[in-house]
């Protein structure tokens, strides 16, 4: 399970640079955030490294090209952006 | 006082567009430049920036800097600066070429040269027709110049401090800017930059308000900061509302939509624009489009079950223009406003977007305050650029393209005084003894506080209450009532309490330190605009409507100035707006017509 500090930096990260991303990406935290498996902290944490463009084209399914084994994480990201 | 030290020539706050293209200006004259950033550089807010950047290279259209210059005028109401202005229109050309030899990938016609496409406000020949002038990365222009300036800062050797936030300017007795406080988020200490020059490129605070096309991060610290160090914030009152915000959403469809051809249609299907603004029609300025919808919605010709927005139709410019000039909008249809815009409209309402106003400074970016009767003393030090600054070029209303240009120009422009000034060789002033007290003491009062509000609570409440009070609609009721709330719920924001006091990477503290800069931001803005009792640009008020002595509500005689609003006391004062331009003949006011 994740920690509060992981939490605590996890949220802090996914504080971006345009709302199309805070919007899915704090719903995603608020729903399920503190019950993140240490695996999909670890895939979070891959998508949010990357630049805002591209993560928020991975979360619109605009392109399939995402770290590898993220793949549980993007489907929940496109899940979280859909279901509002 | 047993803070860490950390020496620098010049200390950048902020890593946005401005903060980056002044560091890049100072480090590549060899000076020794630390720029703090709250987040990576590279997130941002400048990154959202899809439109473009607005500057008369002339490669579509006949186009020059002078029809640049009375746009941005008249754009402004007359509240801008024409001196800035006039600095700002003339050289946008030589910033948007130097952005293209560092390499940054500008969108191209079959001939080479930077495609440019229109956008609200901007014209030819003194309002005659619109003109091609936003020069943009397909949407990506914000990413893509933030991407530019960063690799040309790594390789210019700035120093970085990711997840720094800045918590207070330090001034020593004479008033001048020494450093600043910093908290270090990964591990929750306080540190102090010492330096000759303390530049804030902090961006806007548009998270004063509930519905807001910004990022999160837009918290206004860099107000906060100042209004606290005892500077005013000029013309606060001043906020966009951006005509084409996603209907209950706020995520925004640039305005490079309406400059590819979408049309605003009422519940009939009309194409409204056409009888407010005969010639511009679409592309009339943000302020002038968003009280054209207003005024539909409010008449009864608003959409939806509601009747309570405005269709904006990409529908004839067919499937092959959308995905390939505006791809986010249709991605943004289909997630925030379950629509594909290749097929059907999309539902807008005009929604906050740009802080006009800020901390004021003239054309050099040097922070400039009233003292012995001279309305622009400079404050030594101190510099201000880019969306948190007040120069002033926007006046009461932006015109699109032209922030990403402010940021470009001025920052720059602040960069090259601090080098011609001789910087590198001036010594450091000394720290004043007490340096860094005031930001522990304000840690400590949170740390041990207990039985106060958390902050997210009481911030949610003033987002609330501006949206009420300082949104699109204003009356001059709804002001006066909203100043009251405003500082009732600032007092509030006096007593937060944390459930987390735990010292390393504490989100809780920060966005308690957060809260105190949205409330400066939000009392500046909302006593600043009960207090001005007319309509101009972006400040609309149904009680200071159109008529023949005043013009759409516009009162020169009385208003023609610009706002200062200092925290201590919660005081209000006032100075000139410079109507003479450095070179040409001032644009006279006149009733804007489009
Ligand atoms: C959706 C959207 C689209 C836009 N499109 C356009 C466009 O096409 N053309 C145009 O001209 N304008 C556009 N704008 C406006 C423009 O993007 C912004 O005004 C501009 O990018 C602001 O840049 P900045 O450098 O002033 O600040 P920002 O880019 O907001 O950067 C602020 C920086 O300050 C840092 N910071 C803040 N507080 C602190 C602190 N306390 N300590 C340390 N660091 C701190 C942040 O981390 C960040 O690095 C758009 C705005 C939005 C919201």
């Amino acid at each position: 399970m994740i920690t509060d500090l992981e939490l605590s930096k996890l949220r802090w990260r996914c504080r971006r640079g345009f709302l199309e991303n805070d919007l899915i990406l704090t719903r995603l935290l608020e729903r399920r955030g503190a019950n993140f498996s240490t695996e999909e902290h670890q895939q979070l944490l891959s998508l949010i490294a990357l630049d805002d463009n591209d993560l928020w084209e991975i979360i619109a399914g605009r392109t399939d090209v995402f770290p590898a084994g993220a793949d549980a994480m993007v489907a929940t990201l496109r899940q979280t952006r859909i279901t509002h | 006082m047993g803070l860490t030290v950390h020496k620098y020539d010049a200390v950048v706050i902020g890593a946005g567009g401005a903060g980056m293209r002044c560091a890049l200006q100072l480090a590549r004259a060899g000076l020794r430049v630390a720029v703090l950033s709250k987040v990576f550089p590279t997130r941002s807010h400048t990154v959202a920036a899809q439109g473009g950047i607005g500057a008369s290279l002339g490669n579509m259209d006949e186009d020059n800097w002078h029809y640049h210059f009375y746009d941005t005028v008249k754009g402004s109401d007359w509240l801008g600066d024409q001196d800035a202005i006039e600095y700002m229109c003339r050289e946008a050309p030589k910033v948007v070429y130097e952005l293209e030899h560092m390499g940054m990938p500008f969108d191209r016609n079959p001939d080479g040269t930077i495609y440019q496409r229109p956008f609200g406000g901007h014209s030819a020949k003194y309002g005659e027709k619109p003109v091609p002038r936003a020069c943009a990365a397909a949407d990506r222009t914000g990413h893509a110049m933030l991407h530019t300036l960063y690799q040309q800062n790594v390789k210019s050797k700035t120093t970085f401090f990711v997840e720094w936030m800045a918590l207070d300017i330090i001034r020593d007795a004479d008033g001048d800017a020494v450093g600043v406080t910093a908290l270090e988020m990964e591990t929750g200490d306080v540190a102090i930059f010492h330096a000759k020059c303390v530049l804030f490129a902090t961006g806007g605070a548009g998270r004063i308000f509930a519905a807001s096309t910004n990022a999160f991060i837009n918290t206004g610290d860099g107000l906060g900061m100042a209004a606290r160090a005892g500077i005013p914030l000029e013309d606060m009152e001043f906020w966009q509302f951006h005509p084409t915000g996603v209907y209950n959403a706020g995520v925004l469809l640039t305005e490079g939509c309406r400059g590819e051809g979408a049309i605003l249609r009422n519940k009939d299907g009309e194409r409204f624009m056409e009888r407010y603004a005969p010639k511009l029609k679409d592309l009339a300025p943000r302020d002038f489009i968003s009280r054209c919808m207003d005024q539909e919605i409010k008449e009864g010709r608003g959409c939806g079950p509601n009747g309570d927005y405005i269709a904006l139709d990409l529908t004839h410019l067919g499937a092959e223009t959308i995905m390939k000039r505006l791809p986010s909008v249709h991605e943004i249809g289909k997630n925030f406003a379950n629509v594909d815009v290749i097929k059907e409209s999309i539902p807008v309402v005009p929604t906050i977007h740009y802080q006009m106003g800020g901390i004021p400074t003239n054309i050099h970016g040097q922070v400039v305050v009233p003292k012995d009767g001279n309305p622009n003393s400079v404050v030594n030090g101190l510099y201000a650029i880019g969306e948190c600054s007040c120069v002033s070029v926007h006046g009461a209303n932006r015109l699109g393209t032209n922030s990403l240009l402010d940021l470009l120009v001025f920052g720059r422009a602040a960069g090259n005084h601090l080098v011609d000034t001789a910087l590198a060789s001036r010594a450091f002033k000394p720290l004043p003894a007490n340096a860094g007290d005031y930001s522990l003491a304000r840690i400590d009062k949170l740390d041990s506080s207990s039985g106060g509000e958390y902050p997210q609570d009481v911030a949610n409440d003033l987002r609330k209450s501006m949206q009420l009070h300082a949104g699109v609609f204003r009356t001059q009721k709804t002001m006066d009532e909203g100043v009251v709330q405003v500082l009732a719920i600032a007092q509030r924001a006096e007593n937060l309490s944390l459930k987390d006091k735990s010292k390393v990477f504490n989100t809780a503290r920060i966005e308690a330190l957060e809260v105190a800069n949205l409330m400066e931001s939000a009392k500046a803005t909302m006593v600043s605009a009960a207090a001005r009792h007319e309509s101009r640009g972006a400040h609309s008020v149904d009680d200071y409507s159109d008529s023949a002595e005043f013009p759409l509500g516009r009162n020169d005689k009385q208003w023609m100035k610009h706002t200062l609003w200092y925290s201590e006391g919660n005081r209000l004062d006032y100075k000139p707006v410079n109507l003479k331009p450095l070179t040409v003949d001032s644009i006279p006011p006149v009733k804007r017509t489009f």
